[in-house]
């Protein structure tokens, strides 16, 4: 039935409706309590306020025990956008904060804020929004926000979020229809305020801008109705009608499919069919906020029943005990023998656990129904499937079914019977003539399939951590294996070319000291491997040092060389063949790396930077090959002097590896590589600061951190054996760091703050391995970085200072190994 | 204080299941009148057997599987089951079969498949089905119209012959059958039956001098009497909202459609949808057997499917099959089918179609 804005609009001014499937026709009672005006009530001795009244999340208590607060005064703060906060009802003194039975069906405790009331009722300072047309529609929905109003119709949605929705509305409906039987506070209240509700609409209408506002009342109600339509007739953008009475008419869904015969999609709100709905209390608390500062501390309480003898409605204020409310329409609990007390109406309504439980902002009904009048105590027959509640049902489901299915625990049936969409009106359940709780079933089954699904959720959960776990884990082994065999082959390849090229005795001499080392180095790193299989952290750590203790000896060797004899030519091109051999190595490695980390990373969002970060390795080993090349041509003098001259060419190697490392530490970080390893953690540290830092520093910084990168490849080698065990430890964290990305940044810096601090531990250590001079090593190198510029020196310091110490500790280790193996 | 918990809604329409079942007791009392005033007092001494029967089965059974008696019996279902087999079976029945009858009805199609409200199958129907099969002479001796009967039966007759197989006076149940002419008088659905398939014309069959001249005669009368005067209580379980106007108007629909199509095919061999309506137990069936909602679909849309199917088998296995009547038979074919029509008839729920696309750019 396509039904455009202007065809309803003329059928509601036709005053003609649609109407909704089932719904009952209870007895409405509402003479009991709408004969008298809204009473005021004496102010309560004690207050107890829930912190949390409306669906969303609690807010976060802001006064203590022994605090003094005034009426109005702001009790807690909102966190998050889905939590409004709650005001002190009067002025007093914070008693207690503590865990009371509140106004819930499930009888449970919860936070609440309790105020000794001081008698003097003593406001706060109230901020009124002035002209608030001109004002901005955030500070209005602000000010909603802030004034702690929910919707006040039952469900307690909070008003600001519903009010900022961006689509666009055609109806705003403002719902007076008050459907469930007994309660009259909106009936009240319309017939009262009507004027102040009126101020309300106006305001909404401002924000949210419709094309027409409906103000439903049912036809039960024409003294409400005529107030109103008096309030309003001066607007005709503002309709006020009168629908038919039939249970649940008040109901959101319902009521828009009575004014405009749409219907709300199932998984959708109202304001996707161009509606936006709001009770009448909402609208008379809206106006109160905006007009007076008032924040929402008080509201209409229907006291009825036949057990009452004056059933009346109340202003009373949040937090009152019912009791209070009780003894105020004089009931004498005592005198009944199973006495019960419903909040809410009949229909929806819950008994409450005790009379001690205070007025929430959702509360508009207390009915406490003499023996006869309800009948609690239900002798449930056998459902004789008559469809009666079928009938009834306003929603079009099948309750005999859903029940069936419940009952049984086919949780999976009782959903295919469209379980989910039960709003538990209770229309079955009043026809049923076996007097079946159905809701109650329902519900239970409704909560039941929560559980499950969070179950569920949580065991799928765990699955994919552990797959996601033996994945990994997998990977590093074969990554470890890659590694150990590119090793393997590298170091054959750095120790050929010394062999192969023939120079001077001294040449001999290098290389047979080079080739010495590296053998000892061997005999270590052979000695090792079947060692660091020991899960001593200790051990391993130590083994990790002098695995790239060793690796870098050999360059430092390499680098010394040349040093040692400045006018080596050969020598240079010797060298410069090495570095192009490693060049080349690394570049293969890199290129390995991004393909192992592109195959294993299939869930990296973004696979343009694995591509890029192939492009920018590949880059890296081509530069470095150049470089490499450009050296060893030209007989000149010593590394220092190319580096002098390839200066640029340098810094770009420098950055692009900086780059690289960057690139690399933020993607470990994501997918959770980060806790791979301490080498690579390191990287990070030293990649990290050079951000911050000033250009020099940067210049310098990058360098560094290309210096690292060469290391920490090595490193990784050796490092490899060691991982497995600080991996363990780490997992949890990578793990859940996998599961939100924020969270997952926050622990990669936090990795990267640890593993600075590692860094500069180890600094630490290699300048006191520094302190022992090594007066060969160390002299010829101070020489030639007088000679170069500024820039050149830096570099070369930091580099020979790397060199150096590992250099050291690398012979050191060496010969403690070698011994180690002698034993 | 402790104070009362309960769950919502805490306001109750007042009617009971117990209710409910009694104000369908009520409604038969009119097809009761009508029966005892053309068939005689055999139904009534046929509705106490079955009572007694009822009663004493259910709260064994109840007992047996450790359930509350007072309870199980205060629902009136076992009543009203036994009362709708009683009123179905002739009414010079033997005792014993009645009391097989009623005891399988409770103990097996309902207690067995797990008491009221889990029968897969309408108790009475499947009761009556099973006497059918096992004693069908019995169950086809039905007694002329009081008027048209050659015997005038006492209740002392009736009595004795359902407790004896013998009346006062000697006669035997084929005795009593028989009508003034001394021709054994069967109902009109059987003697149509009978005569069609003896090479006679549904309208020579019809107009046959033991029903004299229409279908409006004297002999037929009494049947289609009756079978009016249940409608008649019918109405006024629809007018209590007892049950919905879905299934009867559906399956007195069923059958019309049924006959009329069949009829406007070969007039002569099959019978009009009015002679079909008012005979036999289509009208009862309608209201008091078809609606029973334990065995019946409750979907709206299932209900009519389920109604016009009872009537269209009605038409079908009278026409065609070997049993002079059919609403039991059809009923309970049709039970087996109810879960698989409810299925496929649920109701669209509120908002589970996508709504009507809005208007957009309206100025």
């Amino acid at each position: 039935m396509p039904y455009d804005f202007e065809q309803i609009v003329e059928r509601i001014d036709q005053q003609k409706f649609w109407t909704f499937p089932g719904g009952v026709h209870p007895d409405g009672r509402k003479h009991l309590s709408n004969q008298t005006a809204i009473n005021p009530l004496p102010l309560p001795k004690q207050l107890v306020i829930p912190v949390k009244q409306h669906i969303g999340t609690a807010g976060v208590c802001l006064v203590s025990v022994g605090d003094k607060v005034l009426k109005g005064q702001t009790l807690t703060s909102s966190p998050t956008p889905f939590s409004v906060p709650v005001h002190a009802p009067t002025s007093g003194l914070v008693s207690a904060i503590e865990e009371r039975t509140t106004a819930h069906p499930s009888g449970l405790p919860e936070l609440c804020v309790v105020i000794e009331a001081d008698g003097n009722d003593t406001w706060t300072e109230l901020k009124p929004v002035a002209d608030y047309q001109q004002q901005t529609k955030s500070s209005l929905i602000n000010a909603i926000c802030e004034a702690g109003i929910a919707g006040m119709g039952g469900a307690g949605f909070p008003t600001h979020i519903k009010s900022t929705a961006r689509k666009k509305v055609e109806f705003l409906i403002i719902n007076g229809v008050e459907c469930e039987p007994y309660i009259t506070a909106d009936d009240r209240l319309m017939r009262e305020f009507a004027w102040q509700i009126r101020k309300g609409i106006d305001i909404l209408s401002h924000l949210i801008e419709p094309k027409v506002v409906i103000i439903a009342i049912e036809d039960n109600k024409p003294e409400a109705f005529k107030a109103m339509q008096q309030v309003c007739n001066d607007t005709p953008s503002i309709r006020v009608v009168q629908i038919p009475t039939k249970y649940p008419a008040g109901g959101e869904k319902q009521l828009i499919q009575v004014l405009t015969g749409r219907e709300v999609p199932r998984t959708g709100l109202p304001a996707d069919i161009g509606v936006m709905m709001f009770n009448v209390g909402t609208c008379y608390a809206i106006a109160d906020a905006i007009l007076h500062g008032k924040p929402l501390i008080q509201r209409v309480v229907t006291v009825t029943g036949e057990a009452v003898q004056k059933p009346q409605n109340m202003w009373a204020l949040i937090g009152t005990p019912i009791e209070h409310l009780l003894s105020q329409a004089q009931y004498q609990l005592k005198k009944q023998k199973a006495p019960a007390v419903i909040m809410g109406g009949p229909m929806m309504g819950f008994t409450l656990p005790s009379v001690e439980v205070p007025v929430v902002k959702t509360t508009n009904c207390l009915l406490v129904p003499a023996k006869q009048e309800l009948n609690l105590n239900q002798r449930e027959l056998a459902c004789i499937r008559c469809s009666a509640c079928a009938d009834a049902c306003p929603v079009s489901l099948l309750p005999q079914q859903m029940y069936w299915h419940s009952k049984a625990m086919e949780l999976d049936k009782a959903e295919e019977y469209n379980l989910f969409d039960c709003i538990e009106c209770g229309a079955c359940a009043y026809v049923c003539p076996s007097e079946i709780p159905l809701v109650h079933y329902y519900r239970k089954a409704k909560a039941q399939i929560r559980i499950q699904r969070d179950d569920k959720d949580k065991a799928e959960k765990s699955k994919q951590r552990f797959e996601a776990r033996k994945a990994r884990l997998e990977k590093e082994k074969q990554e470890r294996e890659a590694k150990h065999k590119k090793a393997a082959a590298a170091r054959k390849q750095a120790s050929q070319p010394g062999t192969g090229e023939e120079g001077g005795a001294k040449d001999k001499v290098a290389a047979a000291l080079a080739r010495a080392k590296a053998k000892k180095a061997e005999q270590a790193q052979a000695t090792e491997s079947p060692a660091s299989a020991s899960p001593q952290p200790d051990d391993n750590k130590a083994k990790v040092a002098a695995a790239i203790a060793r690796a870098k000896a050999k360059k430092a060797q390499q680098a010394e060389a040349p040093a040692a004899d400045p006018q080596g030519s050969v020598e240079d091109e010797r060298k410069a063949k090495v570095a192009a051999a490693v060049a080349r190595a690394k570049a293969k490695k890199a290129a390995q790396q991004t393909n192992q980390d592109e195959s294993a990373h299939a869930r990296d969002a973004a696979p343009a930077e694995d591509e890029r970060k192939a492009k920018v390795a590949a880059a890296v080993a081509r530069a470095k090959a150049k470089k490499a090349s450009q050296s060893g041509q030209p007989t000149e003098t010593t590394a220092q002097a190319d580096d002098d001259s390839d200066n640029r060419e340098a810094q770009r190697k420098a950055k692009i590896a900086a780059a690289v490392a960057k690139a690399k530490a933020k993607k470990q970080a994501q997918a959770d590589e980060q806790a791979e390893s301490e080498p690579q953690a390191t990287e990070h540290a030293q990649v990290e600061p050079t951000e911050e830092d000033s250009p020099e520093a940067q210049r310098k910084a990058k360098i560094a951190a290309a210096v690292t990168k060469a290391k920490a490849k090595k490193q990784a080698q050796a490092a490899e054996q060691a991982e497995s065990e600080p991996q363990a430890t780490e997992h949890a964290s990578a793990q859940s760091a996998e599961e939100d990305s924020p969270e997952a940044q926050r622990k990669a810096k936090i990795a990267a703050a640890v593993a600075k601090a590692k860094a500069k531990k180890q600094a630490q250590a290699a300048e006191q391995a520094e302190s022992k001079p090594q007066a060969t090593e160390h002299a010829p190198a101070q020489p030639a970085q007088e000679e170069d510029s500024a820039e050149a020196q830096r570099k070369a310091k930091i580099a020979a200072a790397v060199a150096r110490a590992k250099a050291k500790k690398a012979q050191r280790e060496a010969q403690h190994s070698g011994s180690e193996d002698n034993e | 204080m402790k104070l009362v918990l309960s769950s919502s809604p805490h306001q109750h329409v007042r009617r009971r299941t117990d209710q409910v079942m009694r104000l369908v007791i009520y409604a038969m009392v009119p097809g009761v009148i009508a029966q005892l005033y053309f068939f005689g007092w055999g139904v009534l001494v046929q509705m106490l057997i079955a009572l007694i029967t009822a009663v004493v089965s259910e709260s064994a059974i109840v007992a047996l599987r450790k359930r509350q008696i007072g309870q199980a019996l205060q629902d009136y279902s076992a009543v009203v089951t036994a009362l709708l087999l009683a009123v179905s079976l002739p009414p010079l029945l033997p005792w014993w079969m009645t009391v097989i009858g009623t005891f399988f009805a409770i103990a097996v199609v309902k207690q067995l498949y797990g008491g009221l409200g889990f029968n897969l199958f309408n108790p009475a129907m499947a009761a009556y089905v099973m006497l059918l099969i096992s004693f069908p002479a019995a169950m086809s001796s039905w007694l002329p119209p009081g008027e048209l009967a050659a015997h005038a039966v006492t209740f002392g007759d009736v009595v004795s012959v359902i407790f004896t197989e013998f009346s006062y006076s000697g006669y035997d149940i084929n005795q009593l059958r028989a009508g003034i002419d001394g021709v054994t008088m069967a109902t009109p659905l059987d003697y149509v039956k009978t005569q069609i398939s003896q090479g006679y014309t549904y309208s020579e069959a019809i107009n046959h001098q033991q029903f004299t001249d229409s279908l409006w005669s004297s002999a037929s009368l009494g049947w289609s009497a009756v079978a009016l005067a249940y409608a008649l209580g019918g109405l006024v379980l629809i007018q209590q909202r007892i049950i919905s106007w879905h299934i009867p108007v559906s399956l007195i629909a069923g059958v019309a459609v049924t006959a009329t199509f069949l009829s406007m095919i070969n007039g002569d061999v099959y019978g009009s949808a009015l002679f079909h309506c008012v005979n036999g137990a289509v009208l009862f069936g309608a209201f008091f057997i078809a609606t029973d909602p334990v065995s019946a679909s409750t979907t709206p849309r299932g209900r009519l499917i389920y109604g016009a199917a009872i009537g269209f088998w009605t038409v079908i296995i009278r026409t065609f099959g070997g049993y002079p009547d059919a609403i039991a038979f059809s009923v309970v074919i049709m039970n087996m089918a109810v879960p698989l029509i409810d299925y496929y008839t649920q109701p669209k729920v509120y908002g589970q179609q996508r709504p009507v696309k809005q208007t957009q750019g309206e100025p």
